[in-house]
């Protein structure tokens, strides 16, 4: 399965990867906005995506429903910090398949990914 | 600010350093900024808009910063492009966390990250600026807001 990891933190998106490293996922890009992911996820057509919410040029909500447009069978983990329950549903709402509040922990990273797959 | 605002802020820091790293951070007692309050080496500012306006910033020295980097990614040299970044990244963390308890429409910018000590930080913060000091595995930082 292919994966796309979007957020605008390097740390993170570093992270993220080192965490999901033993599942079988092929990592096909990072991106650091919504724009470059969008550019990413046209061309590889990613089955996972995991997702910032608050990131320069376009934010990840927006994202998502781009996301949703193109491929809605994408599971689509939103990883922000942004902790309160609207933001939650929110993005359960457009489309996404799991939230997971920042900070997070590599144990609480591979069950929501676990969730996704 | 009122007592259980400040105490909203303590509880997300505490819980940030806690949960990324296993160590407990001690909160000092909060003040005032005042002329000698003064930033350290690292440090990233974000503005608050929507429910309340104005910013917080937070505030580290590479030691620290460099042992939370350690923390999330394993040992390792890390350049100021990443020192920068996780600057950013924990005080988005922190102000985005806050909307827990501060509500949907607490606003919260991308940081802006800044290099050295600095005069005039208080741009985007709306005076009284409470600084919150926060002592963690031996190293000091702190926490700045600002807001209406």
């Amino acid at each position: 399965m292919k994966i796309l990891i979007v957020d605008d933190s390097n740390i993170i998106r570093r992270a993220i990867e080192k965490y999901l490293h033993e599942f079988e996922l092929e990592c096909v890009g990072t991106a650091g906005d919504g724009e470059s992911a969008l550019v990413l996820f046209r061309e590889y057509l990613p089955d996972i995506v995991t997702l910032d919410i608050t990131m320069p040029r376009m934010d990840g909500l927006s994202c998502l429903e781009k996301i949703m447009q193109i491929k809605p069978d994408t599971r689509v983990l939103i990883i922000s910090a942004l902790k309160d329950a609207a933001t939650g549903l929110q993005a359960v709402r457009k489309g996404a398949r799991g939230f997971l509040a920042k900070p997070f922990t590599q144990q609480e990273l591979k069950e929501e990914i676990m969730l996704c797959l | 600010m009122n007592e259980k605002e400040i105490m909203a802020f303590i509880k997300v820091i505490t819980d940030y350093f806690h949960s990324v790293t296993g160590i407990d951070a001690k909160m000092g007692i909060p003040y005032v900024k005042d002329a000698a309050t003064e930033t350290m080496e690292f440090t990233a500012v974000i503005g608050i808009s929507g429910s309340r306006r104005g910013g917080i910033y937070y505030t580290a020295n590479r030691p620290l910063l460099e042992q939370i980097a350690t923390h999330i990614l394993g040992e390792g040299e890390y350049d100021d492009a990443t020192v920068y970044d996780l600057v950013g990244e924990m005080t988005n963390v922190i102000a985005g966390n806050l909307r827990e308890s501060f509500g949907s429409s607490f606003l919260i910018s991308v940081p802006i990250i800044m290099k050295g000590k600095l005069e005039d930080i208080t741009v985007r913060l709306k005076p009284p600026v409470f600084i919150i000091p926060i002592e963690w595995d031996g190293h000091r930082s702190h926490l700045a807001i600002g807001l209406e």
